[in-house]
Parts: structure tokens; sequence; C-alpha cells
């Protein structure tokens, strides 16, 4: 291959590479992950009943991505494989979020750094505490950058808004109804449409389970939780 | 060829499989078959009596938790059946080493596919995985370590418990009433077969498969009966619609008592 024919300052590549995957992220809908007195709750605005956009990845970790469904699923595959790799391996106890969350990390900062076209997505890790060690939920950017978020995180279009307007109304870990009420109530504000029940795609790490704490809400549990007839 | 990191080039038709990972990644070898015959270099502990009984809407599955070294005791308290995943369990006899390691290897193997493909796999889906993996450890029945498992579970679409049995070679079978594996299997089925009927209930299934785990621990050396002195209790999971449940030891202890109370002679 020859020389490329013109110079692009690294400054310049990168502004361009981030524009980028921010256009695509933000074309999406959003995933809000939020501790509530029962656990971590995971919740997505989802018109799709099949295409899921949290899962469970070990028996407290749960993941969430936003973004292109191509790119995150394969991130999703690759992090229920680490975790299963090495729960088999040594414990099932040594498996945390804490090391996906760095894996995901460098896999998504080498992508954006080497590879052509970043990856349009955004990712949340969520880990249930147990025995006094706290919840923990990272969000994973499409550069690799990490963040700690320690109650609650909003990722996909729209998020810094999301976001803003749940921190603003929710300042301590709330019981489930309240919490998820206060989820859907923000959707629909920022997307001024109504969110039907089974638009929303929502799962829990729940503190009361044994081993495999992650469950999905079906659209029957949802309307019992939010006191909404289906 | 040994792949660095986890999500390195993963192909989008990529086995679901666990074992294919493992594999791929080159920390599987299977055993091959050296020609040879000699069994195991020493006696190796074995797990003994395991059975399965379906009722109405459900299936039990219990063991006994002595492991036998020859006529040895090498283990009172170990757990020969282990659950699989919210509506299965595998129980396991033969050598018991290899054949917990298959258990794991199995509940992991059923748990990431459920993970990956978002959705479980049907009853029969997973008693075939089994079966390959039984087939697998072929070369290592052949040098003598046998491990014959049994697997159970509540069938959704059914809306009934199912049983499998396996022979050493990956044949898989399955029953529509009961069946019972390793040193006292015999003396268990005889039991079953006296005490089985059809639409039997959750509560008189778990009364056959204890009343049938003592007669095997009465006739069978490698059994172990109730152990009173330690408290140590024969596990029994429920499989049915509300998921895979434990009895709790304290029942399984009062129907004991009642039992070796009823047994004794009274004149």
């Amino acid at each position: 291959m020859a020389a490329l024919p013109f110079y692009v300052s690294p400054e310049q590549l990168m502004q361009d590479k981030a524009e980028y995957a921010k256009k695509g992220i933000s074309r999406g809908r959003s995933v809000v992950v939020l501790v509530v007195q029962e656990g971590i709750l995971l919740a997505a605005d989802n018109p799709s009943a099949s295409l899921y956009k949290i899962s469970e990845v070990y028996d407290r970790v749960a993941f969430a991505g936003v973004g292109k469904y191509s790119e995150f699923e394969n991130l999703r595959k690759a992090g229920i494989r680490h975790a299963d790799l090495k729960g088999f391996m040594y414990s099932r106890e040594d498996v945390t979020g804490r090391s996906l969350a760095n894996a995901y990390s460098q896999l998504l900062g080498s992508a954006f750094s080497q590879e052509m076209k970043p990856l349009e997505v955004e990712i949340v890790l969520a880990d249930l505490g147990t025995d006094g060690r706290p919840d923990e939920i990272y969000r994973i950017s499409y550069d690799g950058s990490i963040f700690d978020e320690p109650l609650l995180t909003a990722v996909g279009g729209r998020a810094e808004q999301l976001g803003a307007l749940l921190r603003e109304r929710i300042k301590a870990p709330l019981p489930l109804p309240e919490g998820l009420r206060i989820v859907r109530g923000a959707f629909q504000e920022i997307s001024e449409a109504p969110l039907p029940v089974d638009q929303m795609e929502v799962g829990l790490l729940d503190r009361k389970a044994v081993g495999r704490t992650f469950r999905r809400f079906s659209r029957q549990d949802l309307s019992g939780i939010l006191e909404i007839p289906v | 060829m040994k792949r660095t990191g986890p999500a390195s080039s993963a192909s989008p038709f990529d086995s679901p499989s666990f074992l294919d990972c493992l594999k791929s990644l080159g920390y599987w070898e299977p055993a091959s078959f050296s020609g040879s015959v000699s069994g195991p270099a020493g006696p190796v502990p074995h797990a003994t009596t395991v059975l399965a009984v379906r009722y109405k809407g459900g299936v039990v599955m219990a063991g006994d938790r002595q492991a036998s070294e020859g006529y040895q005791v090498s283990s009172r308290a170990i757990s020969k059946v282990i659950p699989v995943d919210r509506y299965s369990c595998v129980a396991i006899a033969g050598a018991a080493g290899p054949a917990i390691d298959m258990a794991r290897l199995f509940r992991v193997e059923i748990e990431h596919y459920e993970k990956l493909e978002g959705v479980m796999l049907t009853t029969d889906g997973k008693a075939n995985k089994l079966a390959q993996m039984v087939r697998e450890a072929l070369p290592m029945a052949m040098q003598g370590l046998v491990v014959v498992p049994l697997f159970a579970g509540y069938d959704a679409g059914r809306g009934a418990g199912r049983i499998y049995k396996y022979d050493p070679a990956g044949g898989r079978y399955e029953e529509d009433a009961y069946h019972a594996n390793g040193s006292g299997g015999l003396f268990a089925r005889n039991a079953l077969k006296m005490l089985w009927k059809e639409g039997m209930t959750r509560a008189q299934a778990i009364e056959a498969a204890l009343r049938a785990l003592y007669e095997a621990a009465d006739e069978d050396l490698g059994t172990g009966g109730p152990d009173f002195v330690r408290e140590i209790y024969p596990s029994v999971f429920t499989m049915d619609r509300e998921g895979t449940s434990e009895l709790p030891p304290a029942e399984v202890a009062r129907y004991y008592r009642d039992l070796v109370d009823s047994l004794k002679r009274k004149d």
C-alpha cells in the first residue's frame, strides 16, 4: 500500500472518530442502571421483545449496552465467555465486575485507537455487592474510558439529560417500584412520548437471590410492579 | 492456536457451547484411549446410589451422601445431586472425581448457552448435551473410571418431569417412571418398582425416593443410610413449575425417624 496522501494530525483523527461514535450512539434509545433497595435495576427503552439490551453475565454481574446492536452483542458474548471461563477455572466467587469492566475498557480503548471505525457503543456493567462489599456500576465509553458511578447511570441517546434528571430526583436507593416509576417517568419526559410497559425491558440483580441473581421481568411482572393493567 | 483476548475475532457463528470455547482456547485436552486397559493406579472414591422418580407435574431426584473406596468410606457427606439450572438437576454415580467434574462442566455448559442465546435449552437439548459429554469420557471409562450420570428436569413445554439415564458409551435413554443408578441402584429400583404409582403427588414421590434409598443402604455396603449421629441425611431435590428446590434436611430427618420407629420390633 502506498503512503497516505495527506497528513492528518492525531488530534484531528481522534476527534473525528469520537464524533462519529457519539453520533451513532446518540441516534439510539437509552438504558438506565440504578441501585435500588432490592438490588440493582436495569431498565431500557426497547421496542423489541427479543433483541435484548440488558443481560445476565454471571451470578452477580449484569450487562447493558446501547448503540449498534451487533457491536454490543459481540461485547456481551465476549464478557459471558470471559466470566464463565474464569468462574470455571478458579471459583465462582472470583468473577468480579471490576475485572470485566477493565477488560472491556481495554478492548474498547484499543479498538478506538487502532481500528478505522470506532465501536459505536456504550456499555454498563453492574456488580451486586455482597458481605459488606458495595454495589458497583461501571460505565464504559466508546473510547474505553471507564467511569465508576455510585448510584445510577444513563447511557444512549440523550443520556446526559436523562442522567441529570434522574440524579435530581434520586438521592439514595429507593424501593424498586418507586425507582422504576421515576425511571419510566424520566424516559417519557426526555422522549416526550408515552412509554408503554411492553416497550420496556427491565431486569434486576436481586439481593435476596442466591447463586444466579439476575432476573428479567415479564410484561406481567412489570404491570404488577408499576400497577398499570396490561 | 491459543487465542489471546476474550473477544478476539469471535465468529458470529461460533458455537454457543462452553466446552467448544475451552477447546478452542486450548484449555481442554480430550481424554484419549491408549489401547491398553490398565485401570486406575489405585482405588478411587466412588459415588454410590442416586435415583429419580416422576410425579404428577414434576420429578424428584435424591441420592445418599457416601463415597466409598472399595470396602472403605472415603467421604460421608458428598453431594451427588447437583442442580444445573432453574428446572433441572444431574445426579452422579461412578468414579467420584471425574463425575463431579463432569457435572460442574455440564452446569456451566447449560448456563453458558442460556446466557448467550437468551433462552434456556429444551430438556431434550440438555439431555443430548450430557450424552455427548459421557461419550467423550469413554476413554476414561475404558481405563476403569466409569461415570454414569442420571439427568432429571421439569419440561415446561409438556408440564411434566422427565428422567434420562445413560450408559458409559454415551447412550441416552428416557425413563417414564423412575430410575436408580450406582452400586445400590438395583435395590433402589426394586423398592421403587413396588412403591411407584401413576400420578403420584410430590409428597408421595419424595417418600418413595427416601424409602428406596433406605432399602439400598440396607442391602448395599457402599450406600450410606441416614446418619443420625452426625446428622447427615440424603439430599433430595424436586423440580416442577416452581423451579428446583431442595428439601430441607430437617424434613428428611423427620421422615427417617418416623420410618425407623415404624420398623422397630414391637414385641
